[in-house]
């Protein structure tokens, strides 16, 4: 092998050092089994291979930052560096925290953002279009095999595409905009494997609050968490990435999903392209942690205040009576979770004395919804549709819970005062279960429904 | 740099939402800074001093990746946190804006109003209060250069003043 590598590099044509460690990456696999993860991060620190537990600095294929973390945080550092960003191009700007404008402040921080855009000449600024882990797929910007960071926690949501995506704060985002690099401890791997079939009704969310539930939220030991298993290859892409979302709430770098014909036809339709899919995932032989479920066993799950970690079936909730009902956020509002929630509302009505808010997570969803007339059916069941945006979820608007306020939420964390007063109380849920507690005023099983 | 201070004790899974809530992420550091811990601790924020030492519990600094966090730590004086674990985006920024966090499996033998003498050198943690030597991680040799050059950006300055970027 070493002879071959060798030989490469004696042959007259001079190759790119990308196309050297590709040929380089092909010719050890055979010897030395890698993760998913450790193969993206090699590749992004122009290695052959990494060991666990190594320190690597990785050249970033893509930055995403919004409005919140973004231009209003990392302007200042990059101008007291007296540099600008390193390659507008992998650049995406997004905003979504602070839309739409609700005081001075926001105001003033939305018009930073798109004057910063616009001096840098990022092209690639999504303003005002949805929640930005919706927003940075569905405009294909994510393919396999990219390492990228994002200025936000719930990033790893782009590992549904396979790749490395991290969340980092405000002052790394600077560094990784200056200078393009970024260091990483190589990280162990822990594969979650669900394999059968999941009952009716019971969701990607489901799953993610299980796992919080029987690991805890710092089970992700900030390692890589890869989902596998029959079952998880039959989740479409949204669904997928409602699994990489909440790798976040079970404390990961990242999650990751091996791309597969799934992730090739769902890039074919936005935009994008799969490229050489098929080399990113996980040699059956190298080193990681396995836990494996049945998926016929999982029953719809319920987080009671003030963690997703404290989650059971939803059999256990069933005295609980919110108040507000919250399909929302990256992890819960997409066309996916519309569609989900549609089909337990269809021909329903939402309870008196409740309100279901309803934020979809992005205006292309939205638009979609509106077309299948998904979007109809929870307006018709009483459904109220907000902004297109992070809202409630993460509680920087003028949209609050009040003192007192019981709330089952499609979100991803249910953090004391996150939603609003501090008083105020968060369940988290699926879509369906959300929709079915809307037609029953208590924390409802969805599969109630689906039977009829 | 030294680092000494009384311990203000707090439990596990402290999140990104009570070290900087939602409702005053647009406010001033100052005002951010007085909310800080608040929920779990409304003394913390008004008696907090230049020094003291906050002690965590199993992930402390989960959630968000809002900066905030360590910054109304830092706003408040505070000087290190010590934790038998940390939420991953926490523990980054906490380095990158010049915060020392140690990871020390033995949090529970220290006690409210502890003084502790952490060195991330040695990888340990002198309770001045009990007499007891606690173990805690090692801070890697690159981080505790960052750290000495008061975060990243002090370090990126000097850096690109000598030419890398």
């Amino acid at each position: 092998m070493f002879l071959y590598v060798l030989e490469m590099l004696l042959v007259s044509q001079p190759l790119s050092m990308e196309e050297f460690c590709n040929i380089f990456q092909q010719n050890v696999k055979d010897s030395l089994p890698q993760t998913l993860a450790q193969k993206i991060i090699a590749h992004a620190a122009r290695k052959a291979v990494v060991g666990i537990g190594e320190i690597e600095i990785g050249f970033v294929d893509l930055a995403m930052i919004h409005d919140s973390g973004g231009p209003r945080r990392v302007a200042p550092i990059l101008e007291r560096l007296g540099v600008g960003v390193w390659d507008p191009e992998k650049l995406v700007v997004i905003s979504d925290h602070y839309v739409p404008t609700f005081d001075a402040d926001s105001e003033a921080i939305l018009k930073l953002t798109r004057r910063w855009v616009q001096e840098q000449g990022v092209k690639r600024f999504h303003d005002e279009e949805g929640i930005c882990h919706v927003v940075l797929p569905e405009n294909g910007y994510l393919r396999p095999g990219m390492f990228a960071v994002g200025g936000d926690s719930h990033s790893p949501t782009g590992g549904a595409f396979g790749c490395y995506m991290f969340g980092i704060g405000a002052t790394e985002m600077a560094g990784v905009l200056a200078t393009g690099k970024i260091w990483i401890r190589v990280p162990e791997t822990i594969r979650i494997e669900w394999n059968g079939t999941f009952p009716k009704g019971v969701m990607a969310k489901d799953m993610m609050l299980f796992l919080c539930g029987k690991m805890g939220m710092d089970g992700g030991r900030y390692q890589a968490v890869e989902f596998c298993g029959d079952a998880v290859s039959r989740l479409s892409m949204q669904e997928r990435m409602t699994l990489t979302n909440m790798s976040a709430e079970f404390g990961a770098q990242t999650g990751l999903i091996a791309p597969d014909e799934t992730t090739v036809k769902w890039l074919g339709l936005h935009n994008s392209d799969a490229g050489d899919w098929e080399k990113w995932n996980t040699d059956s032989d190298a080193e990681f942690e396995l836990h494996s479920f049945q998926a016929e066993q999982l029953e719809p799950q319920v987080a009671a205040p003030h963690s997703p970690a404290n989650a059971s079936a939803v059999s256990n909730f069933g005295k609980i009576h919110p108040k507000v009902l919250y399909l929302g956020a990256c992890t819960g509002a997409k066309l996916q979770d519309l569609r989900s929630a549609a089909s337990i509302l269809k021909g329903n009505k939402v309870q008196k004395g409740i309100e279901l808010w309803v934020a979809p997570s992005s205006l292309r969803d939205l638009k979609q919804a509106k077309k299948e007339g998904i979007l109809g059916i929870l307006e018709n069941a009483g459904g109220k549709v907000l902004p297109t945006s992070c809202g409630l979820c993460a509680g920087y608007g003028p949209q609050r819970l009040d003192k007192g306020t019981v709330c089952l939420s499609s979100t991803a964390r249910n953090f004391k005062g996150r939603m609003g007063d501090e008083e105020s109380e968060v369940y988290l849920a699926s879509p369906m279960t959300v929709a079915a507690t809307a037609i029953t005023g208590r924390i409802s099983d969805p599969r109630l429904f689906l039977k009829n | 740099m030294m680092y000494e201070g009384k311990s203000w004790v707090f439990g596990d899974n402290v999140d990104t939402d009570q070290l900087a809530p939602g409702a005053f992420m647009k406010s001033p550091m100052e005002e951010l800074a007085r909310h800080c811990l608040e929920r779990l601790n409304p003394h913390f924020p008004k008696n907090v001093r230049i020094g003291d030492i906050v002690v965590g519990g199993r992930n402390f600094g989960a959630g968000s990746s809002r900066e905030q966090a360590v910054q109304s730590l830092l706003q408040l004086g505070v000087s290190a946190v010590i934790a038998p674990s940390f939420g991953g985006i926490f523990q980054r920024n906490a380095f990158n804006l010049g915060l020392l966090v140690l990871e020390c499996e033995d949090t529970s033998k220290i006690h409210e109003g502890d003084h502790l003498v952490p060195d991330p050198k040695q990888g340990s943690v002198f309770n001045q209060t009990t007499g007891e030597t606690l173990i805690c991680s090692q801070v890697p040799e690159f981080l505790m250069q960052m750290l000495k050059d008061g975060g990243l950006v002090p370090h990126l300055e000097k850096k690109i003043n000598k030419g890398n970027r």
